[in-house]
């Protein structure tokens, strides 16, 4: 508890239950929501129809939503696809970020300007949807998961972060390793990441997190069921009633029949799967809420 | 003030270019360094450059179907210089996305910008250090959400099904129609992105309300200033700088509502409130395979989106702000 200075008026009554009943609407407008559905996808069916639908209060612990989501089926496939997608995906888009931001980090190299310029337009000049489609497609990475990595695996954003990390590491401290007659390799592995650790982990769980939760690019490149990500399935769950026009077939659950419209609780049950990655790397982010991240607030 | 643009913090600052040493002397040293860069400028060549330089089908009357492969059909397809922008630009279809686009962009510029400051302020005023880490915890989590779910929530409580029409049922009411009446649209997508980014948004303004001097507020104390003068005449103006800033760069951003947001809901509503310029181009360009109309209406986008960018900086250095090519 700080203590509130000796010139500041004490607040009126009236201010502080202002203040209580803005602050708990907001964060129940935040919890609520993520409480419902955990709730209802343990509960199982008998009450979700006592009560009419969402349940609020827990009165058992039902795993079988869960079960059934992990039985196989296109769930199982979808949340496969996805973690793979994230792991390899961050792997990889970690791994060149890290070697160019490196490569960048000392102004006054070999065309240092020109290719600090040329990743700097990424943010002027967009490719557009159309021609990036031809591309992929074109390339032959139809119903192929590295249509879900490629396209997106360089964020420039996340390399000016790393970049401007880099550049803050003392050039003594490399030059030293330079005259034991260290190459750039293995300054990089075994000097700058091992300074660089909380920032590393930062942008590549933001690149983690934006594997897990693109969307769109598996609705253009991916047709095949069962290379279907967990966003998409979860859309075609939840909104699929909403738009009947698209795309997807019917999902399949085993023992549920592919025309089965799955029940409440297995729909809750992956909404929660698909926010389980989001609250795990949270608490960790959080804590290194740096400079980084707070630019990351500017752009979006 | 220099947390802000550093996307675009101008290099220039850096150590002067060591002009003695060859080229080839150069290149003998930094061969390495050269070689990091490669990974990424390849996948950015292939993924972003190339496809952009792609935008020259908008001049095309595009045929995937010449060729073997969209490359050769490239080559074979006709040119037809602006034929794809005149038909773009009679097509009433065209011109609603551009009303629907800009006028979300106003309405939000109005009832969603002003939240992420009220919030902070509200915030910033909380004494307990433990409530103010909870309440920031649970407001920035949605940011990390992906649209998908963002809908699906709110299709969960206020959908047809939803809890709020189940609650409403059962208390004997009618359930009320939020998800797919086109006239409140608008409030619904408001709400979901401030729902899911006001709290990740008020970050900035936090910090920025970190940095003012609590000297000037003590001074004004014993002045006589109560606290909505010392709100009006300290907190604002020190937030002044930040809000102008995040104005103009919403601006240059103007075109740009969001893609996934609308796609998801655009079947629901229908065509009339959720059309915006980037749902065009892709049902123009690639459900329906108007490949050049569509292109050529992401070509527009893209053209007018950098002309608002750079008009934007401008305003920001005669302002005498930092802009987004500041000097860090």
């Amino acid at each position: 508890m700080s203590v509130r200075p000796a010139w500041e008026e004490k607040p009126s009554l009236i201010g502080r239950l202002g203040k209580g009943t803005v602050l708990t609407a907001v964060v129940a407008a935040v919890v609520v929501p993520l409480w419902v559905v955990l709730i209802t996808s343990l509960s199982s069916e008998k009450t979700i129809n006592a009560v009419g639908g969402y349940v609020f209060l827990p009165r058992e612990f039902d795993p079988s939503a869960y079960v059934v989501i992990f039985s196989g089926g296109q769930i199982t496939d979808a949340i496969v696809v996805s973690t793979v997608v994230a792991l390899a995906g961050t792997v990889l888009s970690l791994t060149v970020t890290v070697l160019a931001a490196y490569g960048l980090s000392r102004p006054g190299t070999l065309a240092h300007r020109p290719i600090l310029f040329y990743f700097l337009l990424t943010f002027l000049i967009y490719p557009g949807m159309i021609p990036a489609y031809l591309v992929v497609t074109g390339l032959g990475l139809k119903d192929n998961l590295l249509a879900l990595i490629l396209p997106t695996a360089v964020s420039a954003f996340n390399l000016v972060v790393l970049r401007s990390f880099f550049m803050s590491i003392p050039g003594e401290l490399l030059d030293s390793a330079r005259i034991d007659g260290a190459g750039e390799f293995r300054i990089l592995t075994r000097i700058v990441l091992p300074l660089s650790k909380a920032v590393t982990a930062v942008v590549g769980l933001f690149y983690a997190v934006g594997y897990w939760n693109a969307f769109f690019n598996a609705v253009l490149y991916i047709d095949r069921n069962d290379l279907q990500p967990v966003q998409r399935v979860l859309q075609q769950f939840i909104l699929a009633g909403q738009s009947p026009t698209s795309s997807g077939a019917a999902v399949y659950i085993p023992g549920l029949g592919a025309a089965t419209p799955p029940t409440l609780a297995i729909k809750m049950a992956v909404v929660v799967i698909t926010v389980v990655p989001a609250l795990l790397i949270y608490p960790f982010v959080q804590r290194h809420f740096t400079k980084g991240v707070i630019i990351g607030a500017v752009k979006g | 003030m220099s947390a802000l643009p550093a996307i675009f913090r101008k290099t220039a600052k850096a150590a002067p270019v060591p002009r003695q040493l060859s080229f080839s002397a150069r290149l003998r040293r930094d061969w390495p360094l050269l070689l990091m860069c490669l990974p990424a400028m390849a996948l950015l060549l292939v993924f972003h450059y190339v496809p952009a330089l792609g935008n020259v089908i908008a001049f095309q009357d595009y045929n995937p179907f010449v060729g073997d492969n969209p490359f050769e059909a490239f080559l074979y397809s006709e040119w037809i210089g602006f034929g794809n922008f005149e038909y773009l630009f009679e097509n009433p279809a065209f011109w609603d996305a551009v009303r629907n686009t800009l006028s979300i962009t106003i309405f939000q510029l109005v009832f969603y910008f002003p939240i992420p400051i009220a919030l902070a302020l509200l915030l910033n005023s909380i004494m307990s250090p433990r409530l103010r880490s909870l309440v920031q915890s649970v407001v920035y989590l949605p940011h990390f959400f992906s649209w998908v779910l963002v809908v699906s929530l709110f299709q969960m409580m206020f959908g047809g099904a939803g809890l709020i029409a189940q609650t409403l049922r059962q208390a004997g009411l009618a359930a009320l129609d939020i998800m797919t009446n086109p006239d409140t649209f608008i409030f619904l997508i408001t709400s979901q992105a401030i729902w899911k980014d006001a709290g990740w948004g008020m970050i900035v303004f936090l910090a920025a309300l970190a940095a003012i001097d609590p000297g000037q507020y003590e001074a004004a104390a014993a002045d006589g200033a109560g606290r909505w003068r010392r709100l009006w005449h300290i907190t604002l103006p020190g937030l002044r700088p930040v809000i102008i800033l995040l104005l103009i760069l919403r601006l240059g951003d103007a075109l740009n509502v969001g893609f996934e947001q609308f796609v998801l809901q655009r079947e629901a509503v229908g065509r009339d409130a959720a059309e915006v310029l980037d749902t065009y181009v892709y049902y123009q360009g690639i459900a329906v395979q108007q490949w050049g109309v569509g292109a050529a209406a992401g070509l527009f986008k893209a053209v007018v989106g950098l002309l608002l960018i750079v008009g934007a900086n401008k305003i920001a250095h005669r302002f005498g702000e930092q802009g987004i090519y500041s000097k860090s």
